[in-house]
Formats: structure tokens, C-alpha cells, sequence
């Protein structure tokens, strides 16, 4: 594998919310859930997307939100981008009995491979999957098709249980069935759930962010204490994050400025 | 049997973290030395203000090696507090790499990170990458004495080290220059200047366009470049360029390296790249009925 973008040409654009859409390419990759891709726009930039289909022809899924991907947005069928991955480690599924995961927002992009993967192994699944709004709550009907076990929460309440994923997370896990908690959300949100697994000693596996640059190991830019999110990671277990102070505290800037998380998400958005 | 001592700096085995690789932060960099079994580490090239690099694709690999225009990020010396504090606990030696784009700025980011006690600091003379910085000066022996010259007055005992560009006509003559000007090592290769085309995209794949190519494919020039420079002084060379493995990194001790600097060699064989070339150095040379690196260090010039 040689870490160069390959061009790819977009088959199939799939609308999933009014701000999310789903691009399918005509290139093969293989990966683990949780597993991620660097993505090219020529001109524009380049930025780690999670796979969200793998095999023949891969996907990725954007929110139309900053520079980048208002660019993606544009994209039409039959357009061309540059891909190269996979990379990371990806969940670990192994011996697992009884799953939740907890997805918030655009976090429910690499909980779609994960979910699927879930349900072919006959793993236990409850899923729990926050949004601002009812409308912008990715995958509810891909995911409501893995489990029975689907639990929505909305910040408004326009669907599901008005409140926090933290929230039906607690009263789950006091049901003592659940082994392992699956992650993947706005980082305030996966510390609220690396807490919750903490307190009712629960095995758990999040998937982190950082900005990247190389995507396989060698810059330094998506530094996590002594952790590099695009190799390390980017799924991170309870355990490993115990002693990182800067989980859920700090991220780096493009300059490699420590800043706050939320300074950080700002940032971001642009 | 790997004990070396580079420009007054005592290191349990000649590896350097090389610049602009993973040294963007202290617990990373502690991680290079306790699992990666680095001798010393140098952080990301420290500039006079916050300055963000150019985007993305920065970094790439291609078939024989990497190309990178990451652009100098830096978080600028002032907002390092942190970074240092975390650094202040380290147990090993620690190369702060600095640039600017004028004298003025050499010296003062050079004041600013002596201050915090570094082993030694480099001057990054030899950026390929960013307009205004650093390999203006490498190229030119004027430019180089007075760029080395002023970071020596304000640093003191810390040992300066000069990071040169293969891209010099002259890279002999431009280390003959340093070391008159006060430089305690010298560095060599930075990378060398490339580009790849995607011919698909039908353009260049670094945002930049153009950047430094590094790996196994530029090895050679490393190697050259180190024989050269090796006549031309008497301070001691942290040689690089390509190193993986063992025999690389004798290859440059007999080219005439005192130390070896290795960077892309992180990608192609991981964190513990450092004690898989120590490793190897060491098997090399009790096959070999070598004693020290001194026995065989430029031995390829007789």
C-alpha cells in the first residue's frame, strides 16, 4: 500500500439528512469499523473521513459544515476526489457478549460499519444515538435495522427522549448486562460516557478526533499525549485513556498550539 | 558498545529523532525514547509566531520514499509553556530545532527557547519548502557565518547545531563556514526538493505543490553529502537521510557520522525504528569484531 491518494469518481450521492449526505466511490477498500480514509479535494484540502462502506465500493459521509466539506457538498455524481487509507485500528469486537453503543451526531458515521459488523457476529446490541433534531439524526433507519434496540434522545425533543445519550446510557448500564460501551461523538459527550463506564465499571471504546496531517503515524499533528490519534487510535479503550490529561481538556491546532476542546471545535467549524 | 558523545552531548546509543517527526509534543516524545529507544530527540522546528503550515496533503508517501511541504507549523516559542514544562522532566538529551526568516528572528527565538535548557539547539537553515525561510540562508556561506554566528552569541554553552540542505552547490564549503562561525555539529541532509504528480487529478498531490522528499530514495545524496562535509570540518556530523536500518546507519558512520538522524524511517518500521537500528548496528559490528563506532567513523575515506 502506498500512502498517495488514488482518484476516485463518485457513483452514488445519498442524501441521509438535510445537512448529511453519503458518498459511495468506485473504489474497493477493505476495513474495520472505525477505521478511517483521507480524503482530497484537489485545490482544496485533504481530511480523515470514517468509512462508512466498505468492500467493492467504498463510502464516506460529510456534513456540509466548514471550508472542506461545503466544497464536498457541491460534489455531483460522476465527480472525481482522491481517497488513500485505510487507516487506524478500528473497534475491537472481539469477545464481546452484550454491546451499547453511544453515537452523537455525525458520530453515528463510524457506528454504521460497527452496528452491521454487531449484527453479523449475533452480538447483543442496544444502540443509543443523540441529535440536535430529529431531522439531522444520521442513520436512525440503517441503524434501527441492525437492533430492536434503539434509543433516540434529541437535544429538542423533536424525536425521541428530549435530554442526553448520557442519560439512557446510566439507567442501562444499572441493568448489569452490558460488557462493552461503543463511542463515537462530540468529545464533551464521550467524556460523559468514559465517566458514566467509569462509575458502573463498563468496558469501553471510544473514537477519538484530532486534526491530521499524514493520517499514518510519522508528523505528530493528532498528538494525544503519548498517543497518536491516526495510528494509536483512532478508537481508544477506557484503560488507555485513564492517564491522558488531555482527553476531553485539550487538542492541538493546525500550528500545533495547545488549546482548549472547545476552542478546538470552533476552530474546527470554520 | 553504542555510547556516543556528539558536541558535548553524552547519548546511550548515536539515533536522533529527526526534525518535523513526531516531536510535537513532551509525552510523545518521552514514548520515542522509553519505546522507540531513541539516544536523543529534536522537537518540530520552533518559530517566531503561531504560524499554521499549509494544508493538506502535506505529508505523502509515494513508491521509493515520503514528500512533505508541511510549511513550518509552529505554535511560535511563546505559546509553549506547557510543551516545556513537560519537557523540563525528560531524562534524555532534547535537540530544539528553531527557524526564522531574517537574523533577527534566528536570534530571537534562539533566546527565547535557551532559556529553557535545551541539550542543543538546530538551526533549520535548510527548509525546501516555505519561501521565506530557512534554506535562503543554507545555500549561502555570507549568510550562513552571520545567521550561525549571531544564534552562537546568544545561546552560549548550548551546542548549535547547523541543519544543511543538499540543495547548496557547495554543502562542504557552506559546513566549513558554520564551523568557523561557531557551530559545535553539523546536520545533514534536510530534505530534497521534489514533486509527484497525480496524473489522474493531472496535478501536483501536495497542497504546496512542491516539497522535500525524504526516505530510502534520497539516501544516497545523504551519504555523499555527509562524505563531503566530513573533509571539510572537525566537528562532529548528525548524519541522515534514509536510514531503516542497521546498515544504513553504519553506512553513514563510515561516510563519516559522528550521530544518525532518522525520520521517514518511523513510517516504514514504526516507533521502535531506533532500537531495531541500534539492534542491527551492533549485530553488524560483532560480526564485524568492531569494538566502537569511533573504530569505523569516516573509515570509508581511506
Amino acid at each position: 500500500m502506498s500512502e498517495k491518494p488514488h482518484i476516485a469518481k463518485i457513483t452514488k450521492i445519498v442524501r441521509e439528512t438535510p445537512s448529511i449526505k453519503t458518498y459511495y466511490l468506485d473504489y474497493a477498500m477493505e476495513a474495520k469499523p472505525g477505521q478511517f480514509a483521507m480524503v482530497w479535494l484537489p485545490g482544496i484540502d485533504e481530511k480523515p473521513f470514517t468509512l462508512t462502506a466498505v468492500g467493492k465500493e467504498c463510502a464516506i459521509t460529510a456534513q456540509c459544515k466548514g471550508k472542506f466539506t461545503n466544497a464536498m457538498c457541491k460534489l455531483k455524481e460522476g465527480d472525481k476526489l482522491g481517497i488513500r487509507g485505510p487507516y487506524g485500528n478500528g473497534f475491537d469486537t472481539d469477545s464481546v457478549k452484550n454491546a451499547c453503543i453511544v453515537a452523537g451526531g455525525c458520530g453515528a458515521a463510524p457506528i454504521l460499519l460497527l452496528a452491521e459488523h454487531l449484527q453479523a457476529n449475533n452480538i447483543e446490541t442496544t444502540i443509543v444515538l443523540g441529535a440536535r433534531t430529529g431531522d439531522e439524526c444520521l442513520f436512525k433507519e440503517k441503524l434501527g435495522k441492525t437492533t430492536e434496540k434503539v434509543f433516540i434522545t434529541t437535544d429538542d425533543g423533536s424525536l425521541g427522549e428530549k435530554g442526553f445519550t448520557t442519560g439512557i446510557l446510566d439507567r442501562l448500564l444499572k441493568e448489569k448486562t452490558i460488557d462493552m460501551v461503543f463511542c463515537c461523538g462530540p468529545e464533551p459527550m464521550m467524556k460523559a460516557v468514559y465517566a458514566v463506564c467509569e462509575k458502573e465499571n463498563v468496558k469501553c471504546q471510544l473514537n477519538l478526533e484530532r486534526w491530521m496531517r499524514c493520517g499514518f503515524g510519522v508528523c505528530g499533528a493528532c498528538a494525544l499525549g503519548k498517543f497518536l490519534v491516526c495510528k494509536d487510535g483512532p478508537v481508544f479503550t477506557g484503560e488507555q485513556l485513564k492517564g491522558i490529561e488531555d482527553f476531553g481538556k485539550k487538542a492541538m491546532l493546525k500550528s500545533g498550539k495547545v488549546v482548549s476542546t472547545k476552542e478546538f471545535g470552533e476552530w474546527r467549524q470554520e | 558498545m553504542l555510547e556516543t558523545n556528539f558536541a558535548g552531548i553524552k547519548m546511550r546509543n548515536p539515533t536522533v529523532l529527526a526534525s518535523g517527526i513526531l516531536g510535537t509534543g513532551s509525552d510523545l516524545m518521552q514514548r520515542v525514547v522509553e519505546e522507540g529507544g531513541a539516544g536523543a530527540v529534536t522537537m518540530k522546528s520552533i518559530g517566531p509566531e503561531e504560524r499554521m503550515g499549509h494544508a493538506n496533503p502535506s505529508v505523502i508517501e509515494w513508491e521509493h520514499g515520503m514528500l512533505n511541504a508541511v510549511g513550518l507549523p509552529s505554535p511560535g516559542y511563546e505559546n509553549m509553556e506547557e510543551e516545556w514544562e513537560g519537557l523540563s522532566k525528560r531524562n534524555y538529551p532534547l535537540i530544539a530545532s528553531i527557524y526564522g526568516a531574517s537574523i533577527e528572528e534566528f536570534v530571537l527565538v534562539a533566546k527565547n527557547v535557551a532559556k529553557k535548557k535545551p541539550e542543543a539547539i538546530e538551526i533549520n537553515i535548510s527548509c525546501p519548502n516555505t519561501k521565506e525561510h530557512g534554506q535562503i540562508f543554507g545555500v549561502n556561506e555570507d549568510a550562513s557565518i552571520e545567521v550561525v554566528s549571531a544564534v552562537k552569541k546568544e545561546i552560549g554553552d548550548i551546542s548549535l547545531i547547523a541543519k544543511l540542505t543538499p540543495q547548496a552547490y557547495n554543502i562542504a564549503a557552506i559546513a566549513a563556514a558554520c564551523e568557523k562561525a561557531g557551530a559545535n555539529a553539523i546536520c545533514a541532509i534536510n530534505t530534497v526538493a521534489g514533486m509527484v504528480i497525480d496524473i489522474d487529478a493531472r496535478r501536483p498531490v501536495l497542497f504546496n505543490r512542491f516539497g522535500g522528499v525524504s526516505g530510502p530514495a534520497i539516501k544516497p545524496v545523504g551519504i555523499k553529502c555527509v562524505y563531503q562535509i566530513f573533509d571539510a570540518v572537525k566537528i562532529p556530523i548528525l548524519g541522515m537521510g534514509g536510514i531503516s536500518n542497521g546498515r544504513d546507519a553504519i553506512e553513514f558512520i563510515q561516510a563519516g557520522a559522528t550521530t544518525v538522524g532518522i525520520g521517514s524511517g518511523v513510517l516504514y518500521s514504526g516507533f521502535d525504528v531506533f532500537k531495531k537500528v541500534c539492534n542491527e548496528m551492533e549485530n553488524w559490528m560483532k560480526a564485524n569484531k568492531v569494538e566502537s563506532l569511533e573504530e569505523i567513523r569516516g573509515v570509508a575515506h581511506g
